[in-house]
């Protein structure tokens, strides 16, 4: 596969975390792995695995201790911390899973908010924000504030914010732990949408094997070392869905 | 345009906290509006303070014995209180009527008129009938009349006889002549008056009446306001067994060319070296009301300073209080600062939108405490019987100063805020 496929390159990575000196807790232990452009990748592990770990150095949230890592050609190792505001700014899409929508802010400046930060001009952001809304079906919702919407609501507006810059990779934490499973799979089908009609590269983090079925590949992780991958079952669960 | 923004973000966050926000304001607005208002009260007390001196003449030198200075010698602090008795004041230290003529009579040009005057008793009442009017009988010698420039409404002004024999003749206003007389100031002529002072009475002849001026001083629109009878100095004098003495305290009115603060020093002089270089006690001292006027216009704005500093430590607190709360406020923000930078704001947009939202507060507490503070400074000249003069410098300073206290309050909590630690902030609960 061609090297410009790559959008996300993980490479030797290690992290330790100090618990106070001399004693240092290493959590990852040499992670591996490439997401290429416009596949839909989950991470599977328990807690305590160093899943979240993972996802703070993917989401330039953190530095790894060592390791390359490659975030659509950009080395984030060596980025100065106002870089790696831009990185996520432009090139992450965030998912979280208590949505973190800004309190007292409508569901339109929710969206409007990365770019916001990008500098994108007002009538634009605006024009924007309204047509992402419109894609995950909240456009009746918009001049909501959070408190205002339901769960699953909420998370919608929040996929249409990870949308916002149109960014590199979307990287969704346990985008429907705190659904329920009807609403949870309403989550799910507007990732599929964006993957499959827009060709969007998505990373799913996840303790659920069963979520993670949904997905093209399976990475799971384990005390801090990927064990396996595996290919996932989207095709068959759609079927079944079907019926 | 992120400007916009963030004072949008700041506002939305006062309205959802209302009674906090207003809380919090509460120190800015109780300071800058203390402050406004001592500024307005001092403000408006010049003003009134210049403008009564220019009435009374910016041109004046005002003149009188005083205790002479002691030696340099004897005290080396200026004061001197062990030795510093000093034998009362006799006839024999004032100032003659020679000692004047021939002071005229030395400075023909630069003396236009020596004003003195003497009242009789204090404030009086002139009763006929049931009806009465306040007075005042103050003496005035021929200058001071000429000086004072009355209109008349009826009669004549004082003759020269009138002073020289201190004749029993008044002049009245024609307020006095409306309560008393039914406004007829003709009928009011040749009338005899008996004014109550105190236990006393004096009756004067009306020889004129003049027009009333209410004057600065005045409480508001009196119907019975307190009028002057304008008597001859002679005739007061008489009236208080003075009539042989010299006099303690008159005013020289200077022509427009005399430079004041040197022609002060040249009278000083001229009375010292000539009738007072014997004089063991008193000697004549000259004060030039332009410097009176320097020197009260200098203490009314110390004493605008020191209460304005005062007032301006309740605005350090108040500013304390923004800190306290911006700090609460960060902290329970802290997930929404977490977002925030996952999505992309960096620490100085952190850091300015934390700024804002503290400027916001203070701004709107100064303009709050501006509004307050001129009702208050109003009210108050307005209770002294003035009008009030608002500085608009002064409000200009408060805006300043407020959004300074903004910045420098909220420089610390938002500060804090940006160095906040993404993946912290984002966990935080």
């Amino acid at each position: 596969m061609a090297k410009n496929d790559i959008m996300l390159d993980l490479h030797d990575i290690h992290k330790s975390f100090f618990i106070g000196t001399p004693n240092e807790f290493e959590v990852l232990h040499g992670v591996n792995f490439s997401v290429h452009e416009g596949e839909f990748v989950s991470i599977v592990g328990q807690s305590g695995s160093g899943k979240s770990t993972l996802m703070n150095i993917i989401g330039a949230l953190d530095r790894p201790t060592s390791g390359e890592y490659t975030l659509d050609g950009v080395d984030i190792e060596k980025a100065k911390d106002h870089e790696l505001s831009i990185l996520r700014n432009k090139k992450i899409g965030f998912v979280f899973q208590t949505y973190n929508l800004i309190a007292r802010t409508n569901a339109i400046k929710n969206v409007e908010l990365p770019m916001m930060y990008a500098g994108v001009p007002r009538g634009e952001r605006t024009e924007r924000a309204k047509l992402l809304l419109e894609q995950v079906g909240m456009t009746h919702r918009m001049m909501h504030n959070p408190d205002e919407l339901s769960g699953g609501q909420k998370q919608r507006v929040a996929i249409a914010r990870a949308m916002a810059n149109d960014p590199a990779i979307i990287l969704a934490d346990e985008p429907t732990g705190a659904l329920d499973s009807a609403t949870g799979r309403l989550i799910m089908d507007i990732f599929h949408k964006l993957h499959e009609e827009q060709g969007k590269t998505i990373v799913l983090i996840t303790h659920s094997p069963e979520l993670s079925q949904e997905t093209e590949r399976i990475i799971t992780l384990r005390d801090g070392d990927i064990k396996g991958e595996s290919v996932g079952n989207w095709a068959k669960i759609k079927e079944e869905l079907a019926c | 345009m992120l400007f916009t923004e963030n004072i949008l973000v700041a506002l939305a966050g006062l309205k959802a906290n209302i009674m906090r926000s207003l809380l919090t304001m509460l120190g800015i607005i109780i300071g800058i509006a203390s402050v406004i208002a001592i500024m307005t009260v001092g403000n408006s007390i010049t003003l009134i303070v210049n403008s009564t001196m220019q009435e009374l003449g910016a041109n004046n030198l005002e003149m009188g014995v005083s205790q002479k200075s002691q030696d340099s010698g004897e005290s080396e602090n200026g004061m001197n209180f062990g030795t510093g008795y000093v034998r009362d004041m006799t006839d024999d230290d004032l100032i003659t009527k020679d000692m004047l003529k021939s002071f005229k009579e030395k400075y023909p040009d630069d003396v236009k008129y020596m004003l003195i005057s003497e009242s009789v008793g204090q404030g009086g009442q002139v009763s006929r009938g049931s009806k009465n009017a306040n007075v005042k009988i103050t003496g005035y010698n021929a200058d001071y009349v000429k000086f004072s420039d009355l209109d008349m409404v009826a009669g004549r002004q004082f003759l020269n006889q009138d002073y020289e024999m201190g004749k029993k003749v008044c002049m009245v206003s024609d307020k006095l002549v409306e309560r008393v007389f039914k406004g007829d100031s003709d009928a009011a002529l040749g009338q005899m008056i008996e004014v109550k002072t105190g236990g006393d009475y004096y009756d004067y002849y009306i020889v004129g009446v003049y027009e009333y001026v209410a004057n600065q001083f005045s409480f508001g629109a009196s119907d019975n306001p307190t009028t002057d009878v304008y008597i001859p100095l002679e005739t007061a004098r008489i009236a208080n067994h003075t009539q042989n003495k010299g006099y303690s305290y008159l005013t020289l009115v200077t022509s427009i060319n005399t430079d004041n603060d040197t022609f002060a020093n040249t009278v000083r002089d001229y009375f010292n070296v000539n009738y007072y270089s014997r004089n063991d006690a008193y000697e004549v001292m000259v004060i030039s009301m332009a410097s009176m006027m320097d020197s009260m216009n200098t203490m009314i704005s110390m004493i605008q300073l020191a209460l304005s500093v005062i007032a301006g430590i309740s605005l350090v607190v108040g500013g304390i209080g923004v800190m306290n709360i911006m700090l609460v406020s960060i902290t329970e923000r802290t997930k929404e600062i977490g977002t925030r930078k996952a999505l992309g704001a960096t620490n100085s947009s952190i850091r300015l939108q934390f700024i804002t939202e503290s400027v916001v507060i203070c701004i709107i507490g100064g303009i709050i405490g501006i509004i307050f503070g001129i009702l208050l400074g109003t009210f108050a000249v307005k209770l002294m019987g003035y009008e009030a003069a608002v500085s608009i410098q002064s409000i200009i300073i408060a805006v300043a100063f407020s959004m300074a206290i903004g910045v420098f309050f909220g420089y610390y909590p938002a500060n804090k805020a940006a160095k906040l630690n993404p993946i912290d902030a984002l966990r935080y609960e």
